[in-house]
C-alpha cells in the first residue's frame, strides 16, 4: 500500500512520539508513503468557526494534490479525520459549491475532481493492510495488559461522513486493535465524549473535569494504559493529566495515554526509544516494563 | 423475534432511592420499535415499569432515554436495527437530568435552559395595522431549530453538562438562535450579548458533535451554537477567549500554512493576562523535560506563500 501521508500539526509540533512511532510502524509493514509538506493544517473546525469556506479550500486544495499523486491520504489524527471527511462530504455532494471551491485553487493549477479518500492509520491498519497481515508482524502477545479505548469525538462523529454506514466496523475499530495485539479491553463510558481539549483555554475547570473523570474512571476499572487515535486528546489527557487529577480528584496522574502506533509498536517488540514513550508526560514506565517482561512469540 | 431488554430501575420511595438492574424477555414482531418491546415488559411482564410516551411517531418526544448508551426516541428505533442477532439491549433513563423513577426524568431541568433565552419573541415595535409579517425565505431558514420537539436527547448527551450543570445546554442554544435569526425579534444584539458574556454561554461548547449525532429532528444544535459564535463576533463580540482562540488560529493558519501551537496558546489566554500566562508555564516546563516543547519559532509549510495567496482569494470574494 502507498499513501499520500498527512501527519497534521500536532505530531509534527507537540506530540513528535506520534510522528516517530507512526513511521517505524509504516515502514515494518513496508507502507509506503510520500509527505504532503505542501498542505496546509485542516482548520481543525476552529478555523471554520471563522470561515467555513477558507476551511473548505484549504482541505479542497490538500485532496486534489492527493488526486493528482493517485493515492489516498492517511492521517494521524482524528480532528484531521473529521475535519477532513466533512469537507470532502459537502463537496462531493454538491458539484455547485464544489466547482466554487475550485475557481480558487485554479491559481496553483489545481482541480480537485471528487475523487480522494482520507483515512486515519487506525481504519487503514485494518481495512487496507488487513488483520491478519498485521498480526504476522507482531513478536509478542501483550497478554493481561488492559487498555481503555479513548475515541474522542472527530472520528465518531458525524458518522455519516465518516462513512460509518458502509464501514460499520469502525465503531470498534480501537477495540479490534486491542484484541488483536492480545490485550483486555477496558471499556468505559467516557470513550466517545470529548477530552475537553477545544475548551482548554476558553474553560479550563471544565476542561480538567473531562480529563480528570476519563483517566480516573479508565484506571478505576483496571487500566493499565489508554490508547486514542486523536494527538489533540492526548495532549489534554496525557499533558494535562497531573494538574486535573490533582484539582478534581485529588490524586495522582497515572495512566499513560498512547497513540494507536505506539500500541501496535509494542505488540511488533519495538523498544521504549523507538517508540518515543519517555515523551510521555504521566510516565509510561510499568507500562513499558509489563510488555518486556511478556514473552516472544515463538 | 425474542428480545432481551436489561433496563436500568429506580424506586425514589425505597429507603430513600434505589437504582437495580432488571432483565426481561419478550417477544415481538421483526417491525417493533424498542418503545413496542417496552410496551410489551409494561404490560405482560411487570406493571411497575414507569417510562414514558405518547404519539409513538416522534412528534410528541416524550419517549426519549437511552439505549445502549445513546439518547434515542424508542418510538423511532427498530429493535431489529440494534439487535440484529439477539444482542441484549441496554436500556437507561436519559442523562444530565433529574431521574423521577424508572426510565422517566423531570423535565424541569431542561425547561430551566429554555427559559434563560427568553424563548419568545420580542418584537422593537408595533404594527400599526394587521400583524408581524416575515418573509418565506427568512422563515424557512428557521425550520431547523423550529423542528425541535422538545425531547432532551441533546441535554442527555451532551458531554459539557455532564462536568457543568451551568451550561445553557444545545437545546435552548438551538432554541436562542431562532430567535436571533428572527427577522420580527428586536433583541437581537441584546441577545447575542448575552450569550457571548454568560458564564455556560455559547463558548463553552466543546463542539463534540455529540447533540448533532443524537438529536432525531435534524436541528443540530452545534451547527447553530457556531452560527451564533460568528453572529456574536460580527456583532463586535470580541471580548472573549473564544473569539482570541478561533482569531489566533485563522491567522496562524494565513501566516505559516499551519498552526502555531505556542502562539495559539499565548493569544488564547491573552498576552497580558499575567495569572493565565504563569499558568502555561508548569506545563511549557514538563514538555521541555520530556523534549516535546513546540518550536517557539513556528514552522511553516513548504508552500505558505500559496496559502496566503488563497486566504486573499477567498477573502477578497466576501467584500
Amino acid at each position: 500500500m502507498k499513501y499520500a501521508f498527512y501527519p497534521g500539526c500536532v505530531a509534527r509540533g507537540g506530540a513528535p512520539e506520534l510522528y516517530d512511532s507512526a513511521l517505524a510502524v509504516m515502514e515494518r509493514l513496508g507502507i509506503e508513503h510520500v509527505e504532503l509538506t505542501k498542505a496546509a493544517c485542516t482548520g481543525a473546525g476552529v478555523l471554520q468557526e471563522k470561515n467555513l469556506k477558507m476551511g473548505d479550500v484549504l482541505n479542497v486544495r490538500t485532496f486534489a494534490m492527493a488526486e493528482e499523486m493517485g493515492l489516498p491520504i492517511m492521517v494521524l489524527c482524528s480532528t484531521c479525520q473529521g475535519v477532513m471527511s466533512q469537507a470532502n462530504h459537502r463537496v462531493q455532494r454538491d458539484p455547485e459549491y464544489l466547482a466554487e471551491i475550485n475557481t480558487h485553487l485554479a491559481a496553483e493549477g489545481l482541480e480537485y475532481k471528487g475523487t480522494t479518500t482520507v483515512k486515519h492509520m487506525l481504519w487503514a491498519l485494518i481495512e487496507d493492510i488487513g488483520l491478519d497481515t498485521l498480526k504476522e508482524t507482531f513478536t509478542r502477545e501483550l497478554t493481561g495488559m488492559n487498555m481503555a479505548p479513548f475515541y474522542g469525538c472527530y472520528i465518531v462523529r458525524p458518522s455519516e461522513a465518516l462513512g460509518f454506514l458502509d464501514n460499520p466496523e469502525r465503531e470498534t475499530s480501537l477495540e479490534t486493535l486491542i484484541e488483536l495485539v492480545g490485550g483486555n479491553i477496558t471499556d468505559f463510558p467516557g470513550k466517545t465524549a470529548c477530552c475537553g481539549f477545544p475548551i482548554l483555554f476558553i474553560n479550563q475547570a471544565n476542561s480538567m473535569k473531562m480529563v480528570a473523570n476519563h483517566t480516573g474512571t479508565a484506571k478505576d476499572l483496571g487500566a493499565d494504559a489508554m490508547v486514542t487515535p486523536c494527538p489533540l486528546c492526548h495532549l489534554n489527557l496525557d499533558g494535562y493529566q497531573p494538574k486535573a487529577r490533582r484539582r478534581v480528584r485529588g490524586d495522582k496522574a497515572d495512566l499513560p495515554v498512547i497513540h494507536v502506533p505506539q500500541l501496535i509498536g509494542l505488540a511488533m517488540g519495538m523498544s521504549e526509544k523507538e517508540l518515543g514513550l519517555q515523551k510521555h508526560i504521566v510516565s509510561t514506565k510499568k507500562l513499558v516494563k509489563q510488555a518486556e517482561a511478556l514473552p516472544a512469540k515463538a | 423475534m425474542q428480545v432481551n431488554l436489561k433496563i436500568k430501575r429506580f424506586d425514589p420511595t425505597d429507603s430513600g432511592g434505589k437504582t437495580w438492574w432488571q432483565e426481561y424477555e419478550v417477544d415481538v414482531h421483526t417491525d417493533s420499535t424498542v418503545l413496542d418491546a417496552l410496551i410489551e415488559v409494561r404490560e405482560q411482564e411487570d406493571g411497575t415499569l414507569a417510562m414514558r410516551c405518547a404519539c409513538r411517531a416522534s412528534i410528541c418526544g416524550s419517549c426519549g432515554m437511552r439505549v445502549n448508551g445513546n439518547a434515542k426516541l424508542v418510538c423511532k428505533t427498530r429493535v431489529e436495527s440494534l439487535s440484529p442477532n439477539g444482542e441484549q439491549l441496554t436500556i437507561e433513563p436519559m442523562g444530565n437530568q433529574h431521574v423521577v423513577r424508572d426510565l422517566v426524568v423531570s423535565l424541569d431541568t431542561f425547561f430551566d435552559q429554555i427559559n434563560r433565552v427568553e424563548p419568545y419573541l420580542q418584537p422593537s415595535f408595533v404594527p400599526e395595522q394587521g400583524e408581524y409579517t416575515a418573509s418565506n425565505e427568512s422563515m424557512e431558514n428557521l425550520v431547523t431549530s423550529m423542528n425541535c420537539i422538545m425531547c432532551g436527547i441533546c441535554v442527555s448527551d451532551c458531554t459539557v453538562l455532564e462536568v457543568d450543570s451551568n451550561f445553557i445546554g444545545p437545546a435552548a442554544l438551538a432554541k436562542a438562535w431562532r430567535f436571533t435569526e428572527d427577522p420580527r425579534d428586536g433583541k437581537r444584539d441584546e441577545r447575542l450579548k448575552a450569550l457571548n458574556d454568560e458564564d455556560g454561554g455559547i463558548w463553552d461548547c466543546t463542539r463534540c458533535l455529540k447533540c448533532v449525532e443524537v438529536c432525531p429532528k435534524g436541528v443540530a444544535p452545534m451547527d447553530r451554537i457556531m452560527e451564533l459564535r460568528e453572529a456574536a463576533i460580527e456583532a463586535g463580540n470580541t471580548n472573549t477567549h473564544g473569539y482570541h482562540h478561533s482569531e489566533s488560529f485563522y491567522n496562524s493558519v494565513k501566516k505559516n500554512g499551519r498552526l502555531d501551537e505556542t502562539r495559539l496558546a499565548i493569544d488564547s489566554a491573552g498576552m497580558f493576562n499575567i495569572p493565565r500566562m504563569l499558568d502555561l508555564v508548569p506545563i511549557g516546563l514538563a514538555a521541555m523535560r520530556k523534549g516535546k516543547l513546540p518550536s517557539p519559532m513556528p514552522h511553516k509549510s513548504e508552500d505558505h506563500k500559496k496559502v496566503r495567496e488563497l486566504y486573499d482569494s477567498v477573502e477578497g470574494e466576501s467584500k
